[in-house]
């Protein structure tokens, strides 16, 4: 197991308790899909994995989080990223002032192996071409689709070994959702990348990932492949937006009610 | 003509020290949105450090600035882990004020150690007149504008191709994301107070050469503020031209306009315009927002 979550409950500004033992694991070389509605903890589980809950004042209270087997839960940010764990953030969050190639120079800000990183950035650029037609503009004023390209761009020049994306989809047209989606199922299968993605969009997630969890105020509530997830009424009610026709209101209200029942029991 | 002369290369001189001050002021400002008003008194801490080495222990000029400018790096090392480090994520007004706290601590501590006295210095950038056409000035206010111009040239180069100082633009546009890169946001912060207490270090010893060491010294940083407006507080070359400017206006209104008092408020009222009209500076960057 590339990356084990046991139990682990995270606490913001020591009394806000948002994680109450979730529990994941991530295989080597496969997309895993984390889904959940809003508030439900998805990005403060990846913060909790990559170290960056310090900043917001967040603490790993309980349990552990083990990568290749060693434990990394309250480690350093600058440490994990060393160690191959690389999140893009919810809201791209590139730096705007610097050009696109100095963005993509900052992802290998780890890096030992120097000499590379010009290939490196060459290699992101056969994946987003639009990229490199704006390498020197700064990142700013890229659309907010280039931005996420850039974003994802930056992670693979740190050569992670997971890539974990919080909600690449959010805000893009659904032509370019497709084009970025396309593109982590590459990255994922031609560069051996494991990859940890965070959605709301249920459907594209479930489509390209080989296993998912379903989260609900701090916890798993439910998980499998996709095939059968995609297949369980409250996943496809909750989550694909799919009702069964004809069935009265009062009573999908009362069956609602109870399926919510039963994920939080 | 020659007055004028004259006084373009004294408003140079002093330019090139404000923009010495300045450069670290902006390395700060850029890196941590910090404001510190303690600039003035890093460069008094330089001086009298150099004093201290070469005048009252004597030893060789080179040895005596290399170890002022080894303490100023570690002295803004210190500070930054003492009085900023716990400050981390305290609202940006708490930290401006412990660096006021911080401007008015060192002063004290200048002078309980040396009084407040002026003192001799015992300089070692050469002294001799250097006439440029009609005007003479003193080469160490010469070797003020160059040391200040290949400051500027080894800043802009750090930016632009130096990792770390690409790291320090990043941390400067989002802490959070540069964290997520793996960039030590610390060491950033370190980084940037040590080099802002060499450049100040630097602009005491060139100060304390030409002049002399004194308490008053620490009133450079006063001047430095409008400086810093004037270019954009995040500009580098804003910092050098900005500085250029004060130094100048300061040099003229001084040699042409009644009997010099004006030169002591003609910063300010530049400060004053510079903000209503233009309140990112020359040279600051704005905030981007894409539509
Ligand atoms: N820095 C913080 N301080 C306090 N509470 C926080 C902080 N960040 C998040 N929370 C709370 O933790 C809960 C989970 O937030 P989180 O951002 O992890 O949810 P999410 O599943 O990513 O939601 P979304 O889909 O909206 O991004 C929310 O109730 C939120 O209010
Ligand atoms: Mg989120």
């Amino acid at each position: 197991m590339m990356l084990s979550l046991n139990n682990i409950e995270v606490i913001y500004d020591d009394v806000i308790l948002v994680l109450k033992g979730m529990s994941m694991q991530v295989d080597e070389g496969q997309i895993v899909a984390l889904l959940g509605a809003n508030g439900a903890g998805k990005s403060t589980t990846l913060k909790a994995i990559s170290g960056l809950l310090k900043p917001e004042d967040g603490e790993v209270t309980d349990g552990e989080i083990l990568f290749m087997g060693e434990p990394i839960h309250n480690e350093e940010a600058s440490k994990i990223v060393r160690k191959g764990i690389f999140q893009v953030m919810e809201g791209r969050r590139v730096f705007e002032h610097l050009t696109v190639e100095e963005n993509l120079k900052t992802g290998a800000y780890t890096r030992k192996d120097r000499k590379h990183i010009g290939r490196d950035i060459d290699m992101v650029y056969d994946y987003f071409p639009r990229l490199k037609e704006r390498r020197k503009q700064v990142a700013g004023y890229l659309s907010g689709g280039e931005q996420q390209m850039l974003a994802i761009g930056r992670a693979l020049m740190a050569t992670p070994k997971l890539m974990m994306l919080d909600e690449p989809s959010l805000g893009l047209a659904p032509l370019l959702v497709k084009e970025i989606f396309n593109i982590i199922q590459r990255i994922n299968k031609e560069r051996g990348v494991t990859i940890l993605l965070v959605e709301q969009n249920a459907r594209l997630a479930l489509g390209i990932a080989d296993y998912a969890y379903i989260m609900e105020s701090g916890r798993i509530v439910l998980e499998g492949e996709p095939a059968a997830l995609a297949d369980n009424p409250d996943v496809r009610e909750f989550y694909l937006g799919l009702t069964e026709v004809g069935k009265r209101k009062s009573y999908r209200e009362v069956k609602h009610y109870k399926r919510r029942k039963r994920w939080l029991s | 003509m020659d007055k004028f002369l004259q006084l373009t290369l004294t408003g140079l001189t002093s330019g090139a020290v404000y923009a010495l001050v300045a450069l670290g002021f902006v390395l700060i400002y850029k890196s941590s949105d910090v404001i510190n008003f303690a600039q003035g008194e890093f460069l008094l801490i330089g001086a009298y450090l150099a004093y201290f080495f070469l005048g009252q222990l004597g030893v060789h000029w080179s040895i005596g600035v290399i170890l002022t400018l080894i303490l100023a790096a570690a002295m803004g090392v210190v500070i930054e882990r003492l009085v900023l480090r716990p400050l981390i994520g305290e609202p940006i007004i708490s930290v401006i004020m412990v660096t006021i706290g911080l401007a008015s601590l060192l002063k004290a501590i200048v002078g309980g150690i040396w009084g407040t006295n002026p003192q001799i210095f015992p300089a070692f950038i050469p002294k001799q007149e250097v006439h440029i056409v009609n005007a003479v000035v003193t080469a160490d206010k010469l070797w003020a504008i160059v040391i200040a111009l290949i400051f500027l040239v080894i800043f802009t180069l750090f930016f632009r191709y130096n990792k770390e100082g690409v790291a320090m633009r990043a941390v400067a546009d989002d802490q959070q994301a540069a964290l997520s890169v793996g960039i030590s946001v610390q060491k950033i912060f370190a980084w940037a107070w040590s080099i802002a207490a060499i450049t100040a270090a630097v602009a005491g010893i060139i100060v304390a050469n030409v002049l002399e060491v004194s308490p008053n010294l620490s009133g450079v940083g006063l001047h430095v503020f409008p400086v810093v407006i004037l270019g954009g507080l995040d500009s580098i070359p804003g910092a050098l031209i900005g500085a250029a400017i004060i130094g100048l206006l300061e040099a003229y209104a001084g040699g042409y306009v009644g009997d010099g008092s004006l030169a002591q408020v003609i910063s300010y009222i530049v400060l004053v315009i510079i903000l209503m009209i233009r309140p990112y500076g020359l040279f600051g960057k704005e905030i981007i927002e894409r539509v």
